[in-house]
């Protein structure tokens, strides 16, 4: 067995026992990545030398027996929006193809100073925008289960990376189920955290009042050791509240006597694939084992909730993405060209289809004569999906839902058909219009391929889900599964 | 609703992209299909509901407007595709008339 098959509390033992080095450690998951990317195409940046520098001189300091962090030493790779000084970060976009930021995202700075090993920088769809990884500039990532199928979007390269045991751990980000969805078609874990609760500084903005950045591994209790050291206020993230970030890893050893958990039946309606709904029911009929109480509960706002999300989301995009104009950074086509020729020139050839897609919803819906029918009753609804949640948490610890309606589909399969990609984000774009907290846990396979099931739970309530979480793992061996390569 | 090809270009022109003919028919009719999803909004009733632009409840933070050193300055200017060494470089915007 490589050290990279290792989860990060174990190679977290075997550093400190001394049993192997972070160098070793470090090699088996480059080695891997090369035996595999070639295939799985989840890595856009491979970052060698930088990670193998970094594994030597925390060696260094473990042999002088200095007290380190949990994450010091252990290779970590990173979703490639997310800003690392001195290493390429292109958010798979051909206008940013030689964007070498001369800074940190904040959870970058964080992992740092705790000592990670970055080895690289993971595949996504376009400025994450997707649901299935197919709109990278660089190609699509491959799911490690079944290479003619799709990882899920937009973090597939990083949950393709931890399936395919290239690295201990991902960092990806969640707009509406980017870390969820793609962990379910792989076999992950993956955190989507409350909005505000991990910095968003640094980050390469898709849909500001929503991006999230959260956690991937491969296993419950890993993650909540990393939300541990991305969590908290920073000061360049306005957003971000000054709310205590709790002993996660403490929180979930509680067991789930008599927590409530809350089955909503709009997540149970026909057009959910057979076989997800009844990994999903065995999975309730687990947490009942548990001890946790199961009621039935409704969120009538599902169904519109998904158009909302669709006026927003490419609202805000519209306006984030207007900054790529080819003046400040990347792409730039000048020849012969005023001003206004740079601009469209360099959109037109540095923007791939889905990104301007979403730029010209965006901008239609927020134009004059269409504002208030389109964007301002989105954000009425949005008020009304919150409010749904808020309520249905009022009665309930958990709410617990299927992550998406079928495990991974093939590759090509909604690549021209737009509307049908974005239902794919069906079951996770309602928490995220909320700012909630969801996890997406394995929960079993369907024809082969793994589901996972989703456990949403209130603002700032990440301890209870990550609780029930590990409480499921340590009862369940599917996060355990992987596939042959 | 089928967005006209003049409205699909009045939105490119919005959006500050160069569409081919081709880029026209194709997102012209995706659009259409999208908003026409949209419509399931008009279902849902929404008087006297405020909207929700964000969900933190925090109100805005302030700060005081100090100068601080980034150290980074070079940096981000040497991102930019034309710069000297203080200047981000842009095509002219004034004729000489």
């Amino acid at each position: 067995m490589g050290l990279n098959e290792l989860t990060l509390l174990e190679a977290f033992r075997g550093l400190r026992e001394k049993e192997f080095s972070s160098q070793e450690l470090t090699a088996d998951c480059l080695k891997r990545i090369k035996e595999t990317n070639g295939k799985l195409n989840s890595f856009i940046t491979i970052s060698e030398e930088e990670a193998m520098a970094k594994a030597k001189e925390v060696d260094k300091k473990i042999s002088q027996n200095e007290e380190l962090s949990p994450l010091a030493g252990i290779p970590v790779s990173i979703k490639d929006l997310l800003c690392t000084q001195g290493i390429k970060t292109t958010a798979a976009s051909k206008i940013l193809e030689n964007y070498v930021p001369p800074f940190d995202a904040t959870v970058v700075e964080r992992l740092k100073a705790n000592e990670a090993v970055i080895v690289g920088k993971t595949n996504l769809d376009e400025f994450a925008m997707g649901s299935s990884t197919e709109n990278s500039a660089f190609g699509t990532t491959k799911n490690p289960w079944d290479v003619s199928r799709v990882p899920g979007g937009t973090s597939g390269g990083s949950t393709a990376s931890i399936a395919a045991d290239q690295s201990i751990y991902s960092i990806g980000t969640d707009t509406g189920g980017s870390i969820r969805q793609p962990a379910s078609f792989c076999g992950v874990t993956g955190l989507k955290v409350t909005y505000g609760r991990v910095s968003r500084y640094g980050v390469v903005a898709d849909a500001s009042s929503l991006d999230t950045i959260g956690p991937i591994g491969k296993n419950v209790a890993d993650i909540a050791v990393v939300l541990q050291y991305i969590a908290g206020r920073d000061d360049k993230d306005s957003t971000t509240p000054e709310v205590a970030v709790e002993d996660y890893s403490e929180e979930i050893a509680k067991e789930i006597k008599g927590l409530k958990i809350g089955l909503p039946k709009e997540y149970f309606v026909e057009g959910i694939d057979q076989d997800t709904r009844e990994v999903i029911l065995k999975a309730v009929k687990k947490f009942e084992e548990l001890g946790a109480e199961i009621i039935d509960i409704s969120l009538p706002l599902t169904d519109p909730a998904l158009a909302a999300y669709y006026i927003i989301q490419p609202a805000e995009v519209s306006s984030n993405l207007a900054r790529y104009d080819g003046i400040r950074y990347g792409f730039s086509k000048r020849a012969d060209s005023d001003l206004l020729n740079v601009y469209l020139n360099s959109r037109s050839q540095g923007f791939g289809p889905e990104a301007k897609r979403r730029i010209m919803i965006g901008s239609y819906v927020l134009s004059a004569g269409y504002y208030d029918a389109y964007y301002k009753k989105a954000m009425k609804v949005r008020t009304l999906v919150k409010n749904d949640f808020d309520k249905a948490l009022e009665k309930v610890d958990i709410i617990l839902t299927p992550v998406a309606p079928t495990p991974a589909f093939k590759i090509g399969e909604n690549i021209d058909n737009p509307l049908q990609m974005y239902l794919a984000d069906v079951f996770t774009v309602p928490a995220s219009l909320a700012g909630i907290c969801g996890l997406s846990v394995p929960a079993g396979f369907a024809a082969g391929l793994p589901v996972g099931v989703q456990l949403l739970g209130g603002r700032f309530a990440e301890k209870i889900i990550l609780r029930a979480g590990h409480q499921y793992q340590l009862a369940t061996d599917w996060h355990k599964q992987k596939p042959k390569i | 609703m089928k967005l006209s090809q003049q409205e699909v270009e009045h939105i490119a022109s919005l959006a500050r992209l160069k569409l081919s003919q081709e880029e026209k028919e194709k997102y012209g009719e995706q659009l259409s299909a999208i908003l026409d999803y949209m419509e399931k909004l008009q279902e849902v009733a929404t008087d006297n509901i405020e909207p929700t632009s964000q969900v933190t409840g925090l109100a805005n933070i302030m700060r005081e407007d100090e100068i601080k050193e980034s150290g980074i300055a070079a940096g981000l200017l040497g991102c930019s595709p034309e710069n000297d060494s203080e200047m981000i470089k842009i095509p002219k915007i004034f004729t000489d008339k």
